[in-house]
């Protein structure tokens, strides 16, 4: 008996060791899920993440749909949080698929004291969100507004000429959150 | 297992009542609820056309299975001198039965496929609402008008919720679904909801419409509703968002077009007028 | 009342030190089994607390006994008391008690981890009680943890998230212990297809928890840095996505639901083939759709999760994958009837709780059917139907297996029978309580009463004063089997080694009680009759 226990010893311990690093590369997998659900989110535009591109890419449109209009809409929403008021200038406009689009949003700090907030984006449906290219946005930095000020916060867009034909409505939503850093 | 037996009986024998049940009540206060609503729009029909079609499904395997079971319990005892056979393969039969459920479904799935392509085709829209979860309320946006309002627990629920208040919950008119202000939406047409929050995750429910959806801090969902009928419906928050998770009541009150738009008109002018008291 | 449980085997002695230090640091298979599972019994009677105040609170409408966020907190402690202090420690406890013996070992293959594995435990849940009287009380987000909300917990955060990841440990540590045992320390002639089904069931269960746990480690590890470390993982601000851990947290939760329940298939596949009399029919297939269950159950884990709002395509694969799970699940289930079929049966405690599983789980399968069509959930989820489809799989299917098992485990354990009578006793009660307990929650569920509210709408208040009181009736019947279990310790008839005529398999070939160690020599390989048995 004693001699069955020592050969079994060194499989004993094999087995041990594989599960152990089984079990370590699966606490790796949980956090390669972070940058694998960022690609998912981009490919299948999953929770409404939108695109940026730069100018000169807006600048070439690829075919132009002449007779297409697709609503964009603009809403905004200011979380918990942040003494801020925050509003979209034009709540809607028509766009033609593939040129570049600007519209304008406000931002008021209600407080007494300077804030800064950072904006997120999401479009809704979020299948539009693939289609949905920003050249500038207020949101890709840190807005900070002294107190009472009152700022004007511009986004340029395009809609891609290949956004499917269902799409009628593409809601796009800033959502600003505080940040404690200031810039 | 007698008492099992007359368990499954009687869920056996309400399956098809569930369905009358719900056929004869009122959507709304049904005591003694028992089935799903079917609700008032044509994409609650079809859920509630699905979940009736399951549980059919479901119901019938039940029977036949349970079915099987006791007649094993009751015919296979050794208290009865019966004895054991030794087989314990038939690879036809375990081939039949791994099969037929996948036909089975196979049969769940196409409608069920038919139905969540419906429920996610938002085009044709006619407005859009947005809804806003707070810990503990909502706030309304209708986007199109620019209507905005806060819809949170009538003060009556409020009061009587809070322990130690003595006042019997039966006494309070809807207690715990109503609101202070009903969210105000017509009858016929093709809303787009978005739903947001602003701290935690919220689930804006109203079982009349047919779905959930939930409402997540710097995202927004779609979704969309063709209410058919004139009413009031009640829901609630459905997604753990804290103390007062169970205290934030969702009514809206569907009413014909022309009365929507008085409404809207109504509320732009009150808007209006606070918009210039305060500057 | 353990302690008696190996006062005749005569082998120990110059093996342990006696008294307390021998639980502190013995290495003996028996002993941590006894451990786990009397530390699992314990909590089952503080979950089962909680338990008792919600129904409490459920009785009638109003807030009558405690306050909206204490609510919150016991239905948070509830669910992790009851998943990760009962169930999963009652099946390692039953790992290390079984497996040695059915296998053919002296004891299992890393007895040092063994003892570490379980002191990790009642240290881990002190941790989690200790919420209870901090300020700001325990926490409160639910089992599930979702950010934001769970990041709002107060001082009770770092130890709930360092309870999760010492119970985590402590399940890898069994995980790891079962396989290395099984894998190499089978006694000659017992290959992998002679197994019993329990041992499968365990190994499927110990690679589901080594793939599973530590993913939640990593998940739970993440809430902590955006808590205290300024990251932004799961919040929206920073770029992150509370979504996310949703995915992350259910592609650990999944996999969990079937390291409850798949032990479970291999209790009643000893139980039924016992009393039937018959060999348990399709042996293989059993394997092959245990095997097919854990790996579905890495590819389901968004339907826990279809209101966030998926695209179509999501949400068609996780409805597919889903419901797909029924046919293994279906075919488990056709098999022990046709064991039962033509069998000569009678119907001692065991398999009345063997049968009572079946029905009852084949119930809590079919809502699990109706969950799984997407369209319907977005109706049920999140509502009383879901807590009635969970605890019909859990109360009436892993809990119910449980106490089967040590109903028949117990006289090979003791070397004395329980009281038959009262037996049937904790049977028939259980069972006509669970019922009312749990079935009026289907309905609630369908009527429109969300989970998770201390207070509800009149219109629920008569199915959940039914529930109420199944819920006390189900409660106190449980005192029962704690009464039955002492009673059998401390002594009764005496149990014949192989106890149930109809027994079969290594552990029945060794003495009642058994020996302190199991098989310190190879058991005769003509002994081994193979799984099929």
């Amino acid at each position: 008996m004693a001699g069955r226990k020592i050969l079994n010893r060194q499989g004993i311990n094999k087995t041990a060791i594989r599960l152990v690093v089984t079990a370590v590369i699966m606490f790796g997998f949980g956090f390669s899920l972070v940058p694998l659900y960022d690609v998912l989110c981009e490919v299948t535009g999953l929770n409404g993440k939108t695109g940026v591109i730069s100018r000169q890419e807006a600048k070439s449109p690829g075919e132009l749909h002449e007779d297409r209009l697709v609503k964009v809409q603009f809403v905004t929403n200011v979380a918990v949080g942040l003494p801020w008021r925050f509003k979209a200038l034009e709540k809607e406009l028509f766009v033609r698929p593939g040129k570049l689009t600007f519209t304008n949003f406000q931002a008021t700090n209600l407080s007494q004291s300077s804030v800064a907030g950072s904006a997120v984006p999401s479009v809704a449906p979020s299948i539009a969100s693939r289609y949905f290219n920003k050249t500038d946005c207020f949101c890709f930095v840190v807005q900070s507004l002294d107190p009472n000020q009152t700022k004007i916060m511009p986004v340029a867009f395009v809609v891609d000429s290949k956004i499917p034909d269902n799409v009628d409505v593409v809601t796009l939503s800033y959502t600003f959150f505080k940040t404690e850093e200031k810039i | 297992m007698t008492l099992i037996k007359k368990l499954i009986t009687t869920y056996i024998i309400t399956a098809p009542l569930l369905a009358l049940a719900s056929e004869v009540e009122n959507v709304n206060d049904n005591k003694w609820g028992l089935n799903l609503s079917k609700g008032v729009t044509p994409f609650s029909q079809d859920i509630y056309d699905l979940h009736m079609i399951v549980l059919f499904i479901v119901t019938i395997i039940g029977v036949g299975v349970f079915g099987a079971m006791f007649y094993a319990m009751y015919a296979f005892r050794k208290s009865k001198g019966a004895q054991a056979e030794a087989w314990h393969e038939n690879h036809v039969v375990e081939a039949i039965w791994t099969v037929i459920p996948l036909f089975i479904l196979v049969g769940i799935a196409v409608p069920a496929t038919e139905a969540l392509i419906k429920m996610e085709d938002v085009s044709g829209s006619e407005m859009t609402v947005k809804v806003t979860g707070y810990q503990w309320m909502w706030q309304y946006d209708y986007v199109d008008s620019g209507v905005s309002m806060y819809s949170k627990i009538a003060e009556s629920s409020n009061f009587a919720r809070q322990r130690g208040s003595g006042v019997d919950p039966s006494s309070v008119e809807n207690y715990l679904l109503d609101v202070d202000q009903m969210v105000v939406l017509p009858v016929d047409t093709k809303i787009r909801f978005l739903t947001t929050a602003a701290d935690v995750i919220h689930a804006w429910w109203v079982p009349a419409l047919g779905w959930k959806r939930d409402a997540i801090p710097g995202f927004i969902n779609e979704s969309w509703a063709k209410i058919e009928k004139t009413g009031i419906y009640r829901g609630q928050c459905a997604e753990l968002c804290g103390k007062d998770h169970g205290f934030m009541p969702i009514v809206i009150k569907v009413v014909e077009k022309n009365e929507f738009n008085r409404w809207v008109a109504l509320q732009l002018e009150n808007t209006d007028t606070r918009e210039f008291a305060k500057n | 009342m353990a302690d008696s449980m190996n006062l005749d085997s005569g082998h120990h002695e110059h093996h342990a030190p006696s008294g307390w230090t021998r639980w502190l640091t013995t290495t003996n298979h028996k002993d941590i089994g006894s451990m786990y599972l009397i530390f699992s019994l314990i909590m089952f009677f503080i979950g089962g607390a909680m338990a008792m105040i919600i129904r409490l609170e459920l009785f009638q409408p109003g807030l009558q006994f405690v306050d909206p966020q204490f609510y919150n907190s016991m239905v948070t402690m509830h669910a992790l008391i009851m998943i990760f202090g009962v169930v999963m420690p009652a099946w390692t406890g039953f790992a290390n008690w079984l497996i040695p013996m059915m296998i053919g070992a002296p004891d299992m293959a890393l007895p040092r981890l063994n003892n570490w594995s379980f002191w990790i435990l009642p240290f881990a849940f002190s941790l989690l009680l200790l919420t209870l009287f901090i300020p700001g009380g325990a926490p409160a987000g639910g089992w599930t943890m979702y950010p934001p909300l769970v990041l709002q917990t107060g001082a009770a955060f770092p130890f709930l998230i360092f309870a999760v990841h010492f119970l985590g440990a402590s399940s890898i540590g069994g995980a790891i212990n079962v396989l290395a045992t099984v894998f190499n320390m089978r006694a000659p002639g017992m290959t992998l297809l002679k197994l019993p089904l329990f041992v499968w069931t365990w190994i499927i269960t110990g690679f589901l928890l080594i793939a599973s746990l530590p993913v939640l480690a990593g998940a739970v590890t993440m809430l902590l840095t955006d808590k205290y470390f300024g990251t932004s993982f799961f919040s929206a601000a920073g770029g992150g996505d509370p979504v996310m851990f949703q995915h992350i947290f259910w592609f650990f939760g999944h996999p969990e639901v079937y390291i409850l329940i798949l032990p479970a298939f291999g209790v009643v596949s000893a139980i039924i083939p016992t009393f039937a009399r018959k060999p348990l029919f399709g042996y293989q297939s059993m394997v092959y759709a245990v095997a097919a269950i854990a790996f579905l159950s890495f590819i389901v884990w968004a339907h826990h999760m279809f209101t966030v709002g998926m695209p179509l395509a999501g949400e068609l694969f996780f409805m597919y994958t889903t419901i797909l799970i029924a046919v293994p699940t279906g075919v488990k289930v056709f098999n022990w009837v046709a064991t039962m079929w033509k069998g000569a049966m009678t119907f001692e405690t065991p398999m009345l709780f063997a049968l009572g599983f079946v029905i009852l789980f084949t119930i809590g399968g079919f809502s699990g059917l109706m969950l799984g069509v997407t369209p319907v959930d977005f109706q049920y989820h999140d509502t009383y139907f879901v807590v009635a489809h969970f605890h019909y799989v859990l109360v009436t299917g892993a809990i119910y297996s449980l106490i089967a098992a040590t109903y028949f485990w117990l006289p090979k354990w003791t070397g004395h029978m329980y009281n038959e009578t009262l037996g049937k006793w904790h049977f028939w009660l259980s069972t006509i309580s669970v019922n009312v307990l749990f079935f009026p929650q289907h309905f609630l569920g369908l009527a429109g009463m969300p989970r998770r509210i201390p207070d509800y709408s009149v219109q629920f208040a008569e199915f959940n004063m039914i529930s109420s009181i199944g819920g006390w009736v189900y409660g106190l019947s449980q005192l029962l089997f704690v009464y039955i279990i002492i009673k059998c310790v401390r002594g009764g008839k005496k149990a014949s080694d192989r106890v149930w005529d109809g027994a079969h398999g290594l552990e029945w070939t060794l003495a009642s009680p058994a020996p302190y160690h199991s098989f310190d020599t190879p058991p005769d390989p003509s002994t081994i009759e193979g799984g099929v048995r």
